[in-house]
Order: structure tokens, then sequence, then C-alpha cells
């Protein structure tokens, strides 16, 4: 029990500390590697919670795929970030009026409410004994929950392609290979005979259509 | 069940979850002109609510609330992945990412 104490207050002080760490960062590249870092140690405390499946998820789908896409973002503009930077010192009381009232209030509950156990009256899905933590949640969501199933995959698939349809850009300098002219192309207009004179080195008549 | 300093309950991870959502609110205010630390500082807000539906599904034996962090994650994924276009399309139309900047539609 101990031992599961002193991890849980490693990855605990290591998450807000990198927390900390991701909106004070000067260079958001630092930022995008602390928020790694924080996924991590969530994926540690998920671990200590028995949910493998989730810290495995967490690893998987933020660090390998979130972050490194945020990574290409900042990479990617050319943004002077220190400019973005001006009125950090002047938002900053607000900030931690705020942040202090959501944080005691929030702390406040607790407090008032107890750290009493949960309570177990009613459970929609418990916690079946004796199979792993992915295969009992493979067990519910394919059967229980298989319609939140296929819309979460329906929310990925509209996230794809408005991603795709936002970004992708046709430039008209570029040229692009168009089948149906290739196919429409005959001698008569893609060849030209050019009479060239002796000793004239003339480059000859551009060919119709598209070469 | 008694929470000492060694036995962890679920009011060790609550509060956790809790200064990662405050952390998050703050750096919302903290860098305001800049959207890329802003779209991170709600991924930790949604990180914060994942730990707390997964401590409360622990402590109560019931997988609901894995269930639910699960639909989080991929709501906050499809969410980080649009954000981020917008901002490349927003960059490639203005060449600036500044939140004041953005200010086309007059509301």
């Amino acid at each position: 029990m101990a031992l599961t104490a002193v991890f849980f207050y490693l990855f605990a002080t290591l998450a807000v500390a990198s927390a900390a760490m991701v909106i004070v960062a000067k260079n958001p590249v630092h930022a995008v590697l602390f928020l790694i870092l924080v996924f991590f140690n969530a994926a540690g405390l998920f671990v200590l919670l028995n949910a493998e499946f989730l810290a495995m998820l967490l690893v998987i789908v933020y660090v390998g795929a979130v972050a490194v896409l945020f990574l290409f973002v900042v990479m990617m503009l050319d943004v002077d970030f220190a400019e973005l930077r001006a009125g950090f010192i002047k938002n900053a009381p607000i900030g931690v009026i705020v942040g202090g009232v959501v944080l005691a209030e929030l702390i406040a509950l607790f407090v008032a409410r107890g750290a009493g156990p949960v309570t177990t009256a009613v459970k929609g899905s418990p916690v079946p004994s004796g199979v792993s933590n992915t295969e009992a949640l493979g067990l519910i969501i394919y059967t229980k929950y298989v319609f939140f199933f296929q819309a979460a995959g329906l929310i990925l698939l509209v996230a794809m392609i408005g991603a795709i349809v936002l970004t992708l850009q046709h430039r008209k300098a570029v040229r692009r290979q168009s089948i149906p002219v290739q196919v429409a192309r005959t001698p008569a207009n893609a060849m030209a005979v050019v009479k060239v004179a002796p000793g004239e080195t003339g480059m000859p008549a551009e060919p119709k259509g598209q070469g | 069940m008694e929470t000492g300093i060694w036995e962890i309950g679920i009011g060790h991870y609550l509060t956790v979850a809790a200064c990662l959502l405050t952390l998050g609110m703050f750096g919302i205010f903290l860098n305001r002109k800049n959207v890329i630390i802003i779209l991170m500082s709600v991924e930790l807000m949604l990180l914060a609510v994942n730990i707390n539906l997964v401590a409360f599904a622990h402590f109560s034996g019931d997988l609901v609330g894995q269930v639910f962090a699960l639909f989080i994650l991929t709501v906050a994924a499809a969410e980080t992945a649009i954000g981020l276009a917008i901002i490349v399309v927003y960059y490639r139309n203005r060449g600036s990412i500044a939140v004041e900047d953005i200010n086309m539609m007059k509301g």
C-alpha cells in the first residue's frame, strides 16, 4: 500500500508540476513536451486506478497522435511566439483570482463532503471479477454501449473529414495529373511539324493542348 | 475509509484533478493571445475530467466511468484535430494566430 502511495505522489506531483510548466513555458515546443509529460503521468495515475486500457490509450492516442499534431502545428507556423506572450504578466492577477476561487471551491467541496466512501447503491456496470480491465471494458462497450461506441466512431470520421476539407488546398502553380485530358490527347493536337530553315535555331512553336 | 497520508483515497485523486483543472483555466488567462497554448490548456482540463471519472469508476466499482472517459478522449482528440486545422487555415489566410486578430466576423 505504501508503494502505491509513493507512486501516486510521484505521478501526481510530476503531473501538476508539468501542467504548470505547460502554461508558463516560453517556448511552445517546450510546452508541448511538458504536455506529453503530463499525459504520461496521468497514464501512471490511471494504472494505479486499475484502468490499464485507458492508460495505454492515453499514451498511444495523446502522446502518439495529439501531442505530435501539436508539435507539427507549432513548428509549421512561422509565428513570433515572444510577441504572443505580451500581456502575460498583465493577465496573471485575474487568472490567479479566478483560478484560486475555482480551486478553493473544489477543495472546500471535498472537505465539506468528506472523503467518505462513494455510494455504491446503483451500479450501471459493476466491474466483473476474473477478467482483465481491457476485457471487461470490451464486454460492455460492444454490448451495452455499442451505440455510443458507433457515435464515437462517427465523431472521429467527421473530425477527420473536417480537418482534411479545411486544410486541403489546390495550388494553381502546381501542375496536377488530369486523367481525362491525358486520355483525350490525339496526335493532331499533341504534335506539330516545325519547318526549320538551315542555320536557324529557333524554338519550335508550343504544341497545343497539355504537354 | 480512513484516508491518511499513506492511504490513497478518492480525495487524493480529486485534488490532483482539481489542480490540473485550475492550471488549465489559469493557462487560458495567462496565454490569452496564443491559441495553441489555449488549446493545450483545454486538453489539460479535459484530462482533469478524465482523472475524475476514472477515480470515481475505481472507487465505486463501476465501469461506466471508464467508458465515459473513453468517449471524452475521443471527443477531445476530434476537437484538437479540428482546432489545429482551423488554426492552420487561419494562419494561411491572415498570417497571424493572435487571438485579438480573430475579428473578421465582428461578433
